[in-house]
């Protein structure tokens, strides 16, 4: 109700403005090249995107499934932080170490007495698809990760016995086995790359403009609500054949496994090829995500050259008397709240979705499993004006109300859940079901003592995505915004809406706030894994 | 299962009385305010107001100066608010064709700058102005030894190679505005051929202002172009804004003849209001000097009303255009779909 019925009203707007199919204005679309390269380049970055991140993500994916080492937990709390990161604070992350007067370029340079800075990443292709896989890292390394711990060892084990060589053992065992994750993550990140919005427009520049771009232009620059719509529609169609197919492969190789513990699973590094393998990985996560975020706050915590406070106490003063000046206890404290409540709403709605997904096979359930996935492939533009135009009756006038803020996270955070979720679904086997039924358990009992303790560790990773969603506050223009309840992100933005270093400082200050208090929320989510559920 | 959803359960209904105070509020005497985010007042400014009329403001803010406008008009059925404030110059045609405004002749626009007043109808009443226009590094210059540019010419000169960023007019307001101040420049038909020296002269294009400015511009970031697109009120806002007190600005604003284009900024009463004597009172409010004098250390603008006094350090560090925009509002709302076009095909393929 809250996605279908305003996107379709706002296209039944843009389409029909007197009742009448207008279709003039979208001759342009047809005939102007600009837009079939559009929709090119936007399917390469994302295809590009996601295959870097699978190649660079999968390994480390295994060190966090098959071992145990000190201060993990920590470091794969960390590794979701850059998912909450708003744009601008990720560029500014990473031009301080790699712009031309970045870190590593000042080190460069000195170290081989360069005159000119050697790292040009700057507005190049490069740069945003490392931003993507700088935030798309974690979708694979918790829901492939999260997966991988769950798998037995015995079969891979079997097959090198067997007289496999670890890689064929891996292909022909392992990977199969994988794949349902995989593929979930794949699509994921796909999705999320294919509707990139902001990474694209800071750190791509004008050159390159994906669909989504071209949305925002023209549904609020030019107000050409009809190409907008159209240019929506088009994005919206083409995902969901890409997910008709993928879920349609999904649902064919789902094999029936014998989840185990992770404890059971999970060892410590012994032989030197392990040792290197976890050491390698960990370096490489701390090296690329860990240092943008060191920079932010290394950048929080100084100025000009020296080391200060200033950024921090000036976050507490309200100087101007403005009466849109936002405490920041006050701003963490609202961005909570909602992400609380957008994780709640989505881990119930998304549970019964996947649930039903993982039944028996039915026409309904072949096309409803693509369909959950079009809120994250909908331009935000279109779901705010869509908001507007639909929701302005009572019973659901609720254009203006706080309330639709966590709906809307909710509307993104749901395909994380369902995503996450139906892979461990699909992998119970039967069998244990019909046992627990035959024993008289009742559906709930079953779905209580069977599903919930295999499917844990799966519900957390959809949690933590889900509580992630609504902490980096995705697609913020979809509201009519609310001075009254800011939250972090909206903080950061306002001070970077005017010139100023103490501006400057306060956003990065803000930001670090941000990473702290997300990391946080990650190690609280994480602890009720070992409380509760998913040890058995 | 139950040990996570208590406390959950719990925030949830900690959470609702900030949602309910919303509501409770719309049932009270309030007047509601939409606008764009970059929306600022004094808290005691709105107190006044509240005080001496009983009654609660209630803002909303709906995104950049575009995606709020278009908000506005997509709401016209049933408005979201009584009154609208930060349609700019650029935008106005776009708003009075839409008609979702009543006409209002304040009294208190005889106290305004006559050029200001574009709107014959009163539809749409002026409230703040503001030049686009380059700003340079002091320091930057000061260090290489070159002088600093002084026109829109200069640019292309081979001195300023590679030293400036600019916005794109397709996606920035200031970007739209520094396009229209080269046309009103060098006319409909010598922009283009401008632009095109531009980018021979290795200019820079970001998609916002805040790329330019704290992503490239040298005096604010770790960038390396030390002239960007800007505000005339940059310069004082550097100095206000600062880590610690400064004597003098770290920037500062070209403003020779034809280089800027004036964003005026307009404020009207939304059609649909049920409150429009407490819309007017607002207004007049809004033109008067208090609200003002308030907004230039809030919003970083210029008053519009001819006796309201500047801050000290507007004063010290700013400095405004002595001339008018060359383009005008009918061919702004007759060729911005065009020239935007024309540029894009020539500065980004």
């Amino acid at each position: 109700m809250f996605y279908f019925y305003p996107v379709l009203r706002l296209f039944g707007l843009s389409f029909l403005p007197e009742g009448n199919w207008d279709l003039g204005k979208l001759r342009e679309l047809v005939s102007d090249s600009f837009y079939a390269q559009t929709l090119w380049f936007t399917t390469w970055q994302a295809t590009v995107s996601t295959v870097l991140t699978m190649a660079l993500a999968l390994p480390g994916a295994y060190v966090f499934a098959r071992f145990k080492f000190r201060g993990k937990s920590l470091l794969q709390a960390f590794t979701t932080v850059p998912f909450v990161l708003p744009t601008v604070v990720v560029a500014a992350a990473f031009r301080a170490l790699l712009g031309p007067h970045g870190l590593v370029n000042d080190w460069l340079m000195a170290g081989f007495n360069l005159s000119s800075a050697p790292i040009q990443i700057d507005r190049t292709i490069w740069f945003f698809l490392l931003a993507h896989i700088f935030y798309n890292y974690t979708v694979v390394l918790r829901i492939v990760g999260g997966f991988w711990a769950h798998l037995e060892s015995d079969l891979t084990e079997a097959a090198q016995m067997l007289g496999a060589s670890g890689w064929q053992a891996f292909r022909n065992v392992t990977l199969p086995l994988l794949w349902p994750a995989i593929s979930a993550a794949m699509l994921l990140i796909f999705i999320f790359c294919f509707s990139s919005f902001g990474v694209i427009l800071i750190l791509g520049g004008p050159r390159f403009a994906t669909i989504e771009v071209e949305i925002y232009r023209q549904a609020v620059h030019l107000f050409n609500l009809p190409v907008a719509a159209a240019l929506s529609l088009i994005q919206i169609i083409f995902t969901f054949s890409l997910m008709w197919i993928f879920t349609w492969l999904q649902r064919k190789t789902a094999v029936d496994l014998n989840p185990v513990s992770q404890v059971a699973s999970q060892v410590r590094a012994v032989s030197k090829v392990q040792k290197i393998t976890v050491r390698a990985n960990v370096c490489f996560m701390l090296l690329f995500l860990g240092a943008p975020m060191l920079a932010l706050l290394i950048r929080s915590l100084t100025a000009d050259g020296g080391f200060t406070f200033t950024f921090y106490t000036a976050l507490f003063q309200n100087r101007s008397q403005s009466i849109f000046f936002v405490p920041p206890i006050e701003a963490v404290m609202n961005s909570l709240l909602f992400a609380l409540a957008a994780m709640s709403m989505a881990l119930v709605l998304g549970t019964l979705a996947a649930t039903y997904l993982a039944g028996p096979k039915n026409r309904g359930t072949s096309l409803l499993d693509p369909l959950f996935m079009i809120p994250l492939s909908t331009s935000a533009v279109t779901l705010g004006f869509g908001f507007i135009v639909a929701l302005d009756r009572p019973p659901l006038n609720l254009r203006t109300s706080v309330i639709l803020v966590p709906i809307a996270h909710t509307l993104v955070a749901f395909p994380f859940v369902v995503r996450s979720l139906l892979p461990a679904l699909r992998g119970i086997p039967r069998s244990l079901r019909e046992a627990a039924s035959v024993l008289g358990a009742s559906p709930w009992e079953v779905w209580r003592t069977v599903d919930l303790p295999i499917v844990g560790r799966a519900l957390l990773v959809g949690a933590v995505f889900a509580f992630a969603v609504s902490l980096g506050e995705f697609g913020a223009t979809v509201f009519v915004a609310r001075p009254q309840t800011p939250t972090m992100p909206l903080a950061i933005f306002r001070f970077l809406s005017q010139p100023g270093s103490l501006n400057y400082g306060q956003a990065m200050a803000m930001s670090s706030i941000l990473m702290l208090v997300t990391a946080a929320g990650f190690l609280f989510l994480e602890k009720f894994r070992i409380g509760t559920i998913g040890r058995f | 299962m139950k040990k996570i959803l208590l406390p959950i359960l719990a925030c949830l209904v900690l959470g609702l009385p900030s949602s309910l105070r919303d509501v409770r509020a719309e049932s009270a005497r309030v007047i509601t305010v939409m606008s764009h985010d970059s929306l600022n007042i004094s808290k005691e400014v709105v107190a006044e107001f509240e005080k001496t009329n009983h009654v609660t403001i209630r803002f909303l803010k709906a995104g950049d100066a575009g995606a709020a406008l278009n908000k506005a008009i997509l709401s016209k059925r049933n408005p979201l608010a009584d009154i609208f404030f930060g349609v700019d110059n650029t935008f106005l045609s776009r708003a009075l064709d839409a008609d979702i405004f009543i006409p209002y002749a304040s009294p208190l626009l005889a106290e305004v700058h006559d050029e200001l007043k574009i709107d014959p109808s009163n539809r749409m009443l002026p409230v703040d102005f503001g030049d686009v226009c380059l700003n340079y590094d002091k320091k930057w210059f000061a260090k290489k030894g070159i002088s600093p540019p002084k026109t829109l010419e200069d640019l292309t000169k081979p001195a300023y190679k590679g030293l400036t960023v600019v916005e794109n007019p397709a996606t920035s307001s200031p970007g739209l505005a520094f396009l229209l101040a080269t046309i009103g420049k060098f006319g409909q038909e010598g922009y283009l051929e401008y632009w095109k020296k531009l980018k021979d002269n290795d200019v820079l294009v970001t998609n916002g202002w805040e790329e330019a400015y704290w992503g490239q511009f040298s005096a604010a970031s770790d960038g390396d172009r030390p002239i960007v697109v800007s505000y005339a009120t940059s310069p004082p806002a550097e100095v206000y804004f600062s880590k610690e007190p400064l004597k003098e600005a770290p920037t500062a604003a070209i403003l020779s003849p034809g280089s800027s284009f004036r964003q005026i900024e307009f404020v009207g009463i939304l059609k649909g209001t049920k409150k429009l004597d407490l819309a007017k009172k607002l207004i007049d409010f809004m033109l008067d000097r208090k609200f003002q004098e308030d907004m230039p250390l809030q919003m970083f603008v210029f008053p519009v009303n001819k006796s309201a006094i500047l801050p000290e350090v507007f004063r010290k560090h700013s400095k405004v255009a002595n001339y008018m925009n060359r383009v005008t509002l009918d061919q702004i709302s007759a060729n911005r779909e065009k020239w935007i076009n024309e540029w894009r095909k020539l500065v980004l393929r």
